[in-house]
């Protein structure tokens, strides 16, 4: 044959390097990344918008978490809360809401809470099973008395993730209100460890892993993601590309 | 395969239209569907089984990364890799749901790929085997039909392993498994249904090997050119 393997390896190279120029160009990339307007569509018209996540029983949580992300944040602010074992933080509510909020995790550990036994799904493609325990979004955001305007929470963390830039995400309200969705105080029974994003993270469980926000600060109700970052509603959506919707 | 006529060297219609866009779209689909997916699973090159599975728990299987000449990008992009991906899987699987309902409208399935009772006889089989294992392919009129392998595989390939390949990729979701609950008990967990994407994915590679095999030992311009522009001449028979 006039075929070797030589060529094949060189042909399957040169396609590849072809598909590669494809991707750098403008055109083609956004056509590219628009498949995630036809997923988020795809899944949300497939699902019910409470449609719940797996919840899995206690003899199937992992024997170890793995922890995603930032395993500490280190900066002299997060130290200085986490010397005084998080009395002084408190996760500031603002933005497009009527009444601002400022709650103490003691204030968190009062409200009636929820807990699931859910899987943690990293991008990457690995997934462990934890039960969470902590205050449904809902409640506090119509405490806040969310602005009908706002469209979108977006997330601030405590973790640098270099260049002064902090971590950030967001969602919009289908899954802000949805029952799952939790701020977590506690993972397995335990109060959450720095890994885990102490004192509070957010669970998003429908999405992936980059959307758990850890560390949180304040919650930000935002009418428009363009002023959040570089605009793409998420630390890796801005960095790295990351897909904002990430039910996929 | 319309009516064929039984004189060897005659130019026959042999693949339909919808045969033909669907296996080169395919083909296309497929490369970057499994070259973006290499460059995916490098992001965590473990497989588990089960419903969880991370760096603490026991893998059934740890590699390297794969090289950038086989992936896609060719440098290590997750993002960029799941953009090809996600882009290239809902056409690639609308695409197969397209073309079994077309093929069982113009009964492609029914007249070319079911199998006839006789041709599932183990004496039938075994001959098929033998003839395969010694490269001996059908002439004449005969080479108009599949015989009972290639019947097999591409059965095996259209109705097995990319809907199988389809369905877990769906289940590796968390949307997904909110929306379609049933998928995560179908293959036992999020984690057995990554492994079991990978295993067929590489199983088609293997069905892509014998069948680039086999259009080569067949005649490889002969067959080409029938996928392209359906036309193919009927094998002389052998000396």
């Amino acid at each position: 044959m006039i075929l070797n393997r030589r060529h094949l390896l060189l042909g399957a190279t040169a396609t590849l390097a072809g598909c590669d120029r494809l991707a750098g160009n403008e055109r083609f990339r956004e056509a590219l990344f628009s498949a995630e307007n036809f997923h988020k569509w795809a899944q949300r018209t497939l699902m019910t918008r409470d449609a719940m996540a797996r919840e899995f029983r206690p003899d199937q949580i992992s024997p170890r978490f793995r922890a995603n992300g930032t395993a500490n944040p280190n900066t002299p602010e997060y130290k200085a809360i986490w010397r005084t074992g998080f009395a002084d933080w408190r996760l500031r509510v603002d933005g497009r809401v009527a009444r601002p909020l400022s709650l103490s995790l003691a204030h968190l550990h009062a409200l009636p809470h929820r807990e699931q036994i859910t899987r943690h799904d990293c991008v990457e493609g690995w997934s462990a099973i934890g039960k969470w325990r902590g205050v449904p979004l809902r409640p506090i955001m119509e405490a806040a008395r969310l602005n009908d305007r706002a469209r979108y929470l977006v997330f601030h963390c405590a973790d640098d993730m270099g260049g002064g830039s902090a971590y950030y995400e967001s969602i919009d309200m289908v899954d802000a209100f949805h029952p799952q969705t939790i701020l977590a105080y506690a993972l397995n029974d335990r109060p959450l460890s720095v890994a885990n994003g102490a004192p509070l993270r957010l669970r998003v469980e429908r999405q992936l892993g980059y959307k758990q926000a850890k560390y949180l600060m304040r919650i930000e109700a935002v009418d428009s993601l363009s002023a959040i970052g570089g605009g793409k509603g998420g630390f890796w959506e801005d960095h790295a590309g990351y897909d904002w919707y990430a039910g996929i | 395969m319309d009516s064929p006529p039984d004189s060897v060297g005659t130019i026959v219609r042999r693949h339909r239209l919808s045969t033909r866009l669907w296996h080169w779209l395919n083909a296309l689909l497929l490369y970057v569907l499994f070259t973006s997916g290499l460059g995916i699973f490098n992001a965590h090159p473990r497989l588990y089984w089960g419903q969880y599975g991370a760096n603490f728990d026991p893998s059934w299987l740890e590699l390297d990364r794969f090289p950038g000449w086989i992936t896609l990008p060719g440098t290590y992009s997750l993002a960029l890799s799941r953009h090809w991906h996600l882009a290239a899987a809902p056409i690639f699987a609308f695409a197969l749901l397209f073309y079994m309902l077309w093929s069982l409208a113009n009964r492609h399935i029914g007249r070319d790929l079911a199998f006839r009772r006789e041709e599932l006889t183990p004496r039938h089989v075994w001959h098929d085997i033998k003839d395969h294992a010694r490269l001996r392919f059908p002439t004449g009129a005969a080479a108009l039909r599949y015989n009972v392998l290639q019947k097999a595989s591409y059965v095996g390939v259209i109705f097995v392993a990319l809907p199988l390949v389809i369905l877990t990729g769906l289940t590796m979701s968390p949307g997904m498994n909110a929306a379609w609950p049933w998928l995560v008990d179908l293959f036992g967990g999020r984690q057995s249904a990554r492994s079991i994407h990978f295993i067929t994915a590489f199983a088609l590679v293997a069905f892509f090997l014998v069948h680039i095999l086999m259009v080569v030992l067949a005649g490889p311009l002969n067959e080409i050119r029938s996928m392209i522009t359906g036309r193919y001449r009927v094998p002389e028979d052998r000396p």
